[in-house]
């Protein structure tokens, strides 16, 4: 398609979209001084970002970035509003400089250090002080993290594969012996000192099916994610932007 | 048969929109029955007794709302329709405004008031941190709310001062910060988790149920629909299934039909 027609196209739709604000503005059917103007701005950049499937245009362009600009923006200033303001500046800045009523906490300045250090890899003079932050963090991670997983993880999903293979039931019973052969049958596959050969390649083959299953399971679980996400944006524009459905 | 196994994809887009925009417009009705797993949640948060705890970490921002916001909409509406406290925070900063959104709507349509009948503490850095500085004291981990108010002294969390008097917890999850509350939280404080998450995570889920580490969960938007079935409260994610049936079918189709011209075309290159 030449270019001069996928410049129409995109005008066309643009116009389009402009007169069905207005009318829907002018006509009361969406509310310029409630929540309106918000929908209105929604579903353009919804169908900016949906233009990318007929092709990478500038439109869809101008959409990403503004969605990465304001995630990052909201984030920012949540950031500051619930932690950085509270923790650090009313806590420990503000007492310093202005009676307040409360004693500034000194012990704050050893977290709020260590993490302006790491903002310091942006400086090649004083990048080694970034080490301590991430001594830290690397330390104290491993520290709270080893023990726990190995516990909660490790230890506690091996209990269910140690439980008595008959449970009291034909079918849980079923359920224990399929779960026992998928684990063995995988372990075997991704053993690799071995040739899959003979017995071993019989095993690892069930496995692979095993795998394969799994990735089955995987596969509609996904579909159905972004189908979701699809009926969720389709929804919006057809309830709460065109009002067509209740 | 050539130009059909190189079909423009574009074409296979305008269907799924299709699939997923007629049934939208002429609604047909679609049971669905809850599955155990949406099902011993609902069961556990319809056991507590009146003026219980129920924590709802809202861990999901907006790429993943279609999903989550109908689940949080549809806990929230069960427990207030219970006279349950809840406890909201969320460990994703862009997620914040969509907690305070669904649990400030939905608390006003029961009459309910921050600080009295539900709390809404926002959001707080470090993951797995903020987890652990919760199970041993709530008040240290989170001083005031979102709204700037003290949480010492707090109606809404009366008798609670940690983690361990929670009567039961829901992750809503868009990642990896499920295991966080299961590592730090479920099994280091001993209160009852269940998670809320995307349909892609589904999977992840089942040998956590299994080894009796989550006490159920909900998966995607089906899930979400389940709960709203439940709750007797359909919803977005009811209305939702009609089309997700529809595309699903459509799906199948595609593969099958893209397997049989793979095959008829004796699978060339």
């Amino acid at each position: 398609m030449n270019k001069n027609r996928e410049i129409y196209i995109l005008f066309f739709v643009l116009i389009a979209f402009f007169i069905v604000s207005v009318v829907y503005l002018s006509f009361g059917w969406l509310d310029i001084w409630g929540e309106g103007l918000g929908i209105i701005t929604a579903a353009a950049i919804t169908l900016a970002m949906y233009s990318f499937l007929y092709k990478d245009n500038p439109v869809f362009k101008i959409a990403e970035n503004l969605f990465v600009g304001v995630a990052m923006g909201y984030s920012i200033i949540i950031v500051w509003y619930n932690i950085l303001k509270p923790d650090v500046f009313e806590a420990l800045i503000l007492p310093v400089f202005k009676d307040t009523g409360n004693a500034p906490q000194y012990s704050v300045i050893v977290p709020t250090l260590l993490g302006l250090f790491m903002f310091l890899r942006l400086s090649s003079k004083l990048s080694w002080l970034s080490r301590w932050s991430f001594a830290f963090i690397v330390g104290m991670g491993s520290g709270i993290a080893i023990p726990n997983f190995i516990n909660a993880i490790l230890l506690r999903q091996l209990e269910p594969m140690l439980t008595p293979l008959y449970s009291g039931s034909f079918w849980g019973t079923v359920n224990t012996l399929l779960v026992l052969i998928g684990v063995v049958s995988v372990l075997f596959y991704f053993f690799f000192s071995l040739e899959h050969k003979g017995p071993i390649g019989g095993i690892s083959m069930v496995g692979i099916w095993f795998l394969m299953i799994a990735f089955g399971a995987s596969f509609g679980y996904t579909v159905m994610a972004r189908m979701s996400l699809l009926i969720g944006r389709i929804q919006f524009l057809l309830k709460d932007w065109l009002g067509i459905i209740q | 048969m050539e130009k059909l196994l190189k079909i423009d994809r574009r074409i296979i887009f305008v269907l799924v929109a299709l699939a997923v925009t007629i049934p939208l417009l002429f609604r047909f009705k679609m049971a669905v029955p809850p599955t155990k797993h949406v099902k011993s949640m609902y069961d556990k948060i319809d056991s507590l007794p009146k003026g219980s705890h129920v924590l709802i970490s809202f861990d999901y921002d907006p790429s993943s709302k279609e999903e989550l916001q109908p689940m949080a909409l549809a806990l929230l509406h069960h427990c207030f329709k219970k006279d349950i406290k809840v406890i909201g925070m969320t460990l994703y900063p862009a997620g914040t405004g969509l907690a305070e959104k669904a649990i400030k709507e939905t608390g006003k349509e029961y009459g309910k008031k921050s600080g009295k009948d539900y709390a809404f503490l926002g959001f707080k850095a470090g993951s797995s941190l903020v987890i652990l500085n919760m199970g041993e004291d709530i008040y240290s981990a989170f001083q005031e709310d979102f709204y700037g108010k003290k949480t010492a002294g707090m109606l809404a969390l009366k008798g609670v001062s940690s983690l361990r008097e929670i009567d039961y917890a829901v992750n809503l999850t868009a990642g990896g910060i499920y295991e966080a509350w299961i590592v730090y939280g479920r099994e280091k404080y001993h209160f009852d988790l269940g998670v809320g998450c995307t349909a892609v995570m589904g999977p992840e889920m089942y040998p956590f149920i299994q080894s009796n580490q989550l006490t159920g969960f909900m998966g995607g938007l089906k899930g979400a629909a389940e709960y709203e079935t439940l709750i007797d409260h359909k919803d977005r994610a009811a209305a939702g299934m009609s089309p997700q049936s529809v595309v699903h079918v459509l799906v199948v189709c595609f593969i099958l039909f893209g397997n049989f011209l793979y095959f008829a075309s004796g699978r060339k290159q």
